[in-house]
């Protein structure tokens, strides 16, 4: 029954951004746009580009992150939907780990289009590090999408969102950050590091704040 | 808790003397580092601050998680004090890291892994306050907040951690308070009074803010009072 709510609320979002698209297209192409942005911002120096494309990846992610956190809420504001589905859910966890699933899916959607686009605009060859470009794009995005899914539903109500969101949202997500970008870094660039103790970090923080959305969404929203 | 409300004056004078006998017994008393000389007397300070922060933030959680279980607004007060408090504290924190880092690094600011977790903390729990801020509503905001205090302590062992990763596994702590062999059995006792000192003040400020926040309330309710009958 919790899994069919999930199911369901996680469906309802995948359906209405696909349908409408008009979300997605906007946040894809931001994404690309920041890409774009920090390469001016760095120069056209080949090697220093490669180096700093991790990172760039990244803040790239986590700023069209925000906008989709800030996002799945905003859609239900309308018309009273999420007075309905606080109803109509036995359980309020379902929906929390039904709208972070939802989101980790639109990130991963950008993310299809960003990584091909960062190889051609940095020159990177993906080849041998895809299946850790693989693994950290998915941890770090769940690790994200953890925290993002259960602020957002924090400062939906509130006044100056937009502002407080970011603000909240940044700080907690620094060490997720630091493992994606060191774990994509690998992939991008070679060498080992210490690739091991950075994948198991985001796992560690993957476990811990899906599991506090968990407990905690219940008080975040509604009475 | 209605303890450190009461008792300020007590705490107070207690805190008072205690930090004029440890400014004595770090100042005076304990002998120079052999390194760093007279510079390394700011950790006295430096130490104490940071654990009151560091003890702040535990606070905002237990309270947090008190406040979600009772449902009594008065765990609220409490964690919404030790939040300012912890601002407070960790942000003299990375001011006094940072002044004895210029003399002794060189540079006013480095990437050290303690300073980093501090800093990234600090912008934690400055979110805390701002989304108090801009809340309206007293009840939902207690629950809010409870929500932001919980979540941003459960990252503080992370934060630590993945600083740490971040400049490289093998570096050791940059300094190791109280297993720290090279520290003199002098430098010890006025680091551990200077502990206790700050613990003091700690628990005084905190009971003023208490206070103070009682009577916030109290103006609140009236003010909703008066507003309902106009």
């Amino acid at each position: 029954m919790w899994a069919d709510q999930v199911w369901a609320v996680l469906r309802k979002d995948v359906l209405l951004e696909a349908r409408s698209r008009a979300n997605v297209n906007a946040i894809v192409f931001f994404a690309g746009l920041v890409l774009l942005v920090f390469s001016f911002a760095l120069g056209p120096n080949r090697a220093h580009l490669q180096t700093a494309a991790a990172g760039i990846l990244w803040l790239a992610l986590i700023f069209s992150g925000v906008l989709a956190f800030g996002r799945i809420y905003q859609i239900e504001a309308e018309n009273g939907a999420f007075e309905g589905l606080l109803l109509v859910a036995q359980n309020r966890s379902a929906i929390y780990l039904g709208k972070m699933l939802g989101a980790t899916v639109v990130m991963l959607l950008v993310e299809i289009v960003l990584v091909p686009l960062m190889a051609v605009l940095y020159d990177l060859d993906l080849s041998g590090g895809m299946p850790i470009l693989l693994l950290a794009c998915l941890l770090g995005t769940i690790g994200f999408a953890a925290v993002g899914a259960l602020y957002g539903a924090l400062t939906m109500s509130l006044r100056a969102r937009e502002v407080l969101l970011p603000l909240l949202l940044l700080p907690v997500t620094v060490p997720i950050l630091l493992g994606a970008v060191k774990a994509t870094g690998v992939a991008l660039n070679g060498g080992h590091g210490d690739l091991a103790v950075w994948i198991e970090l985001l796992v560690a923080f993957d476990i811990v704040f899906v599991t506090a959305g968990l407990l905690t969404f219940e008080y975040a929203v509604g009475e | 808790m209605e303890w450190i409300e009461r008792r300020g004056q007590v705490l107070g004078t207690a805190a008072l003397g205690l930090l004029m006998v440890g400014g004595y017994l770090g100042l005076v008393w304990a002998p120079p580092d052999v390194n760093q000389h007279d510079v390394m007397r700011i950790m006295y300070l430096h130490v104490p601050i940071a654990w009151d922060g560091e003890l702040a933030f535990g606070v905002v959680f237990v309270a947090s998680i008190m406040y979600l279980w009772k449902r009594d607004l008065k765990w609220d007060r409490l964690a919404a004090a030790a939040a300012e408090l912890g601002v407070l504290f960790t942000a003299l924190t990375v001011a006094l890291g940072s002044i004895w880092a210029r003399p002794v690094w060189g540079v006013w600011w480095t990437w050290d892994p303690k300073l980093t977790a501090t800093a990234v903390l600090f912008i934690i729990y400055v979110g805390y306050l701002m989304l108090r801020l801009v809340a309206e509503d007293p009840v939902r905001r207690a629950r809010q907040a409870a929500v932001v205090g919980i979540v941003g302590f459960l990252d503080v062992p992370l934060i630590h951690l993945s600083s740490q990763l971040w400049r490289g596994l093998h570096q050791g702590a940059t300094f190791r308070v109280l297993q720290d062999p090279t520290l003199d059995d002098r430098m010890q006792v006025a680091l551990i009074v200077n502990l206790v000192a700050f613990t003091v003040l700690f628990a005084f400020f905190l009971g003023q803010r208490l206070s103070l926040g009682r009577l916030e309330q109290r103006r609140d309710e009236i003010l909703w009072e008066e507003a309902q009958r106009v």
